[in-house]
């Protein structure tokens, strides 16, 4: 047997009583493909920024290629032939393709020379490897299936042996997460090694050779893949049985909630989002919105949360809503009966600072419920419905006197969705209602959603990950650039043809 | 991170950032050739040493509070209002207006009729930056900086044309008529067995002021528009999730904000001063600032980082009269060094606090 390209003993590290990575272990040889996978929270990225030098490990031994290595800084990473392509990408917007590979790799202080062999050296990679790009585009000017074929340049251009990639399909369309997966197997008969960090359980199966599970902080097992399943997988990773699969009803929708027509938005800059959007949602039941991030959806959810402005139409139950004016704000939405899960609930639906009952009176402090009298706001009132609902929902740990940034991405969703969902809203508006959520909470978000439906609620899902969108959805509308292209019922249609929609290929086109 | 207990930031922190200050501030009077505990003896009992002392800190300290819970009211909506200098000024002169022009048969009136002209004239003052941020996005920093200089040049204008004494050569109002005279520390509390000074310009504002500091806490954490200006403050794309609109916050906290610096001006212009002169403000604006950092906003911080300020500025005076070698600028330099050590320097000492605390709570685990 042949050294590992990596080998790490012994890990271990703490943030303050938080155990994050406890004694790990993990062999990686060389020319392979491993998967890590987890829950949120498990301790992969720890894991990833130790051996990345953006930590240090209390304790633990780091060995690459059979050699003891001490990693401080991520350049003494770089400089053991480790390349990381990160989940939010770190290239300079209006810099060219080559200027953001040699950036900080500059041979001196002109800049000409390094351009030069970055061009040759660019042009070899691109025919070995089936990674092509053009080198004088702008990064803004170019997708995001690119701008990570650039970050991956960018690690092989410093010479990496071993690539990590940390959940890399997130913003791919399934032909462009296809296309890197082409590009992974291409680097690992090259003799690359790559470190594949993901919580796709599909991806792992399809191009991993080996897959190692992480929980609460410790490896659990690593298995080749060709001897386990998803079941398997998600067992381990949550440790009990888990429902892949959404147990639900046929919907029985009734009248249209929500109509919307010839819906417009533009942005700051005057480009139009939304181009001319139309759909209906009935009573009782589920339409998902599928599309790659970026065609539109969270402008479409802003709108009908009264975040930003639109042209069109948008009708609730037959009355029109206003889109502009001094009634198109959070306030008068909710009091239309539209209840809204944002996207982002770090960033919309939270407070990270307040404590959890601020955040689940937010929106609704105007609530009767929540008022002493005039003046003074009932405190202790909140709190015992903030307990309340934490108590329904499930939310760990149960103390509405925590701060919201305490509570894990899970339970913070729960808290989101515990204030908006019991408030038997007319409409649900939710976006990635389970993004960055642990497969355990899934599970029961996807309960509550489908419960609310059956309980007559209409409900409008934007989600970018295309299980989800098939197991909830009771009819799906594709998203891409603005616009809608086309609907489908759920048992009548499959990931290929959603995903060449969300490409934006037509239905003639597929054909 | 651990968590580090509550009274670890509100309290200990700060006290750390003071010994470290006067440490400093120590050196530099040795450096000059006096005695570093002498003059921290001079300073401290010229402060609170005498019934005299105590008037002075006290009214010192009734300017910081006004000033320090206008920027502190500004800060929970993350608005950086540096424009209390000028705010209360400007105040001052609404103070000075109402004196001035409507003929009070009592105290009490002119005392009420003061504060709604000197927050109204404050919060005038506010408004035209806060329109500018809300609606415009001027930054309300720059702003607020600039209507300083405009609010300043202002009352050297007004006290030297319009609204200049006929009688003297300087440049200030008429003394005001003798009914709105506010009652003195020494009438309000000698009755109470406590003997204020005479002489010192402490008055009943100071009473004003702490009942500005109740209501600047009901407001922030038990009502709704408190509330809501906490939350556009942590997050201003989630308070426009929930339907709260940032330009009306913007211009609600700001208008709070312009008051409670204008209310200032009854303590300087009507309590002190009795007339309106050039400057009534004498830089309490901007240490206001430095209260609110060090007093982290909250009302109890505020009043007891004011108390602590005005310790400073009537010590100093002290320290000035009573040592030949320390001169005016050193006492400015003093000051400073507590103002840069609890207000910029926060972070230095609040890292490796944290770090020990944290430290030595695993330890105990």
């Amino acid at each position: 047997m042949s050294t590992a390209a990596i080998e790490l003993k012994g890990i271990s590290k703490a943030f303050g009583p938080v155990q994050a990575n406890k004694d790990i272990a993990i062999k990686v040889m060389p020319g392979t493909i491993h998967g890590i996978i987890g829950e949120n929270g498990a301790g992969k990225s720890t894991l990833m920024s130790i051996l990345y030098g953006f930590y240090q490990a209390d304790s633990g031994e780091i060995w690459i290629d059979g050699k003891l290595t001490t990693i401080r800084e991520p350049l003494q990473a770089i400089g053991a032939g480790i390349g990381m392509v990160f989940q939010h990408f770190k290239l300079v917007q209006n810099f060219t393709v080559l200027e953001n590979i040699i950036l900080g790799a500059e041979d001196g202080a002109l800049l000409r020379p390094s351009l030069a062999k970055a061009r040759g050296e660019l042009k070899r990679l691109a025919e070995e490897y089936e990674l092509n790009v053009d080198p004088d585009a702008l990064i803004e000017e170019i997708g995001v299936g690119m701008q990570q074929r650039v970050e991956i340049l960018k690690a092989l251009y410093r010479q990496a042996d071993i690539l990590i990639l940390d959940e890399p399909t997130g913003v791919l369309t399934p032909p462009e997460a296809d296309h890197l997966f082409r590009i992974l197997e291409g680097l690992k008969a090259q003799g690359k090694t790559i470190i594949l960090i993901t919580h796709k359980l599909r991806e792992i199966m399809e191009v991993t050779d080996e897959v190692s599970v992480m929980r609460r902080g410790e490896m659990v097992a690593t298995v080749n893949t060709a001897d386990t399943s998803p079941e398997e997988l998600a067992e381990l990773m949550v440790g009990r049985k888990v429902l892949l699969r959404v147990d639900k009803k046929p919907a029985a929708p009734s009248r249209t909630v929500l109509k919307v027509e010839n819906l417009k938005v533009r942005d700051e800059d005057g480009v139009e989002r939304l181009r001319g959007i139309s759909l209906h949602v009935r009573a009782g039941e589920i339409l998902g919105i599928a599309g790659v991030s970026g065609n539109g959806q969270s402008e479409l959810l802003e709108v009908l949360g009264g975040i930003s402005p639109a042209t069109g139409i948008i009708r609730v139950n037959g009355t029109d809503i206003d889109l502009t004016g001094r009634e198109s704000d959070g306030q008068s939405r909710r009091k239309r009966g539209i209840a809204h899960v944002p996207e982002d609930r770090h960033h919309l639906g939270l407070i990270l600072e307040f404590s959890a009952w601020e955040n689940i009176m937010f929106g609704y402090h105007h609530d009767a419920d929540y008022q002493k009298n005039r003046l003074i706001m009932d405190n202790r009132s909140a709190q015992e419905i903030a307990a309340g609902k934490m108590e329904r929902f499930d939310v760990r740990p149960p103390n509405p006197m925590l701060s919201a940034k305490n509570f894990s991405g899970g339970n913070q969703q729960k808290i989101v969705l515990a204030r908006e969902i019991e408030r038997n809203p007319e409409l649900l508006v939710v976006g990635q209602p389970t993004r960055g959520v642990d497969i355990g909470a899934i599970e029961f978000i996807h309960q509550q959603i489908i419960a609310l439906r059956d309980k007559g609620c209409a409900v409008l899902l934007v989600s970018v990950e295309l299980d989800e969108i098939l197991s909830l959805s009771d009819r799906i509308a594709v998203m891409f650039d603005g616009q809608i292209m086309g609907e489908r019922m759920p048992d009548q249609t499959d990931e290929r043809e959603l995903g060449l929609l969300m490409a934006g290929v037509s239905n003639g086109e597929a054909a | 991170m651990d968590k580090m207990p509550r009274w670890v930031d509100i309290a200990l922190i700060p006290f750390i950032n003071l010994i470290l200050a006067l440490i400093v501030s120590g050196l530099v009077v040795l450096y000059i050739g006096e005695n570093p505990l002498e003059a921290m003896a001079i300073m401290v009992n010229g402060a609170v040493g005498s019934a005299y002392g105590w008037g002075y800190t006290l009214y010192y300290a009734t300017n910081f509070i006004f000033t320090g819970l206008a920027v502190s009211v500004a800060f929970q909506a993350r608005l950086f209002n540096i424009g209390g200098e000028g705010q209360a000024m400007v105040g001052g002169l609404g103070v000075a207006l109402v004196c001035l022009l409507i003929p009070f048969p009592h105290w009490s009136m002119a005392l009420v009729a003061a504060m709604i002209g000197g927050a109204l004239f404050g919060a005038a003052w506010a408004a035209i930056p806060a329109y500018l941020q809300a609606k415009r996005g001027s930054h309300i920093v720059i702003t607020t900086i600039m209507f300083n200089y405009i609010a300043a040049s202002l009352l050297v204008y007004l006290t030297a044309n319009t609204l200049r004494t006929s009688r003297g050569m300087s440049n200030e109002s008429d003394r005001f008529a003798d009914t709105t005279f506010l009652p003195s520390a020494y009438e309000m509390f000698s009755g109470l067995g406590i003997p204020f000074s005479r002489s010192a310009p402490m008055n009943v504002t100071f009473l004003i002021a702490i009942l500005c500091c109740v209501l600047v806490y009901l407001l922030i954490w038990r009502t709704r528009l408190g509330y809501e200006i906490r939350s556009f403050g942590q997050s201003e794309s989630a308070a426009v999730y929930a339907g709260i609109k940032p330009v009306r916050i913007t211009m609600i906290v700001m208008l709070i904000s312009g008051g409670l610096a204008g209310l200032m001006g009854i303590n300087a212009v009507m309590g002190e001063a009795e007339r309106l002169v050039a400057d009534p403000v004498q830089q309490a604006g901007f240490v206001g600032i430095a209260v609110a950092l060090m007093g982290r906003s909250h009302p109890i911080g505020v009043f007891v980082a004011a108390l602590l300020f005005g310790m400073l500025v009537q010590g100093g005076g002290e320290l000035e009269f009573e040592m030949p070698e320390v001169s005016k600028e050193l006492v400015l330099v003093i000051q400073a060094l507590v103002i840069m050590f609890t207000g910029a320097l926060d972070n230095m000492i609040r890292t490796p606090v944290a770090r020990a605390f944290a430290k030595f709570s695993r330890g105990d685990a």
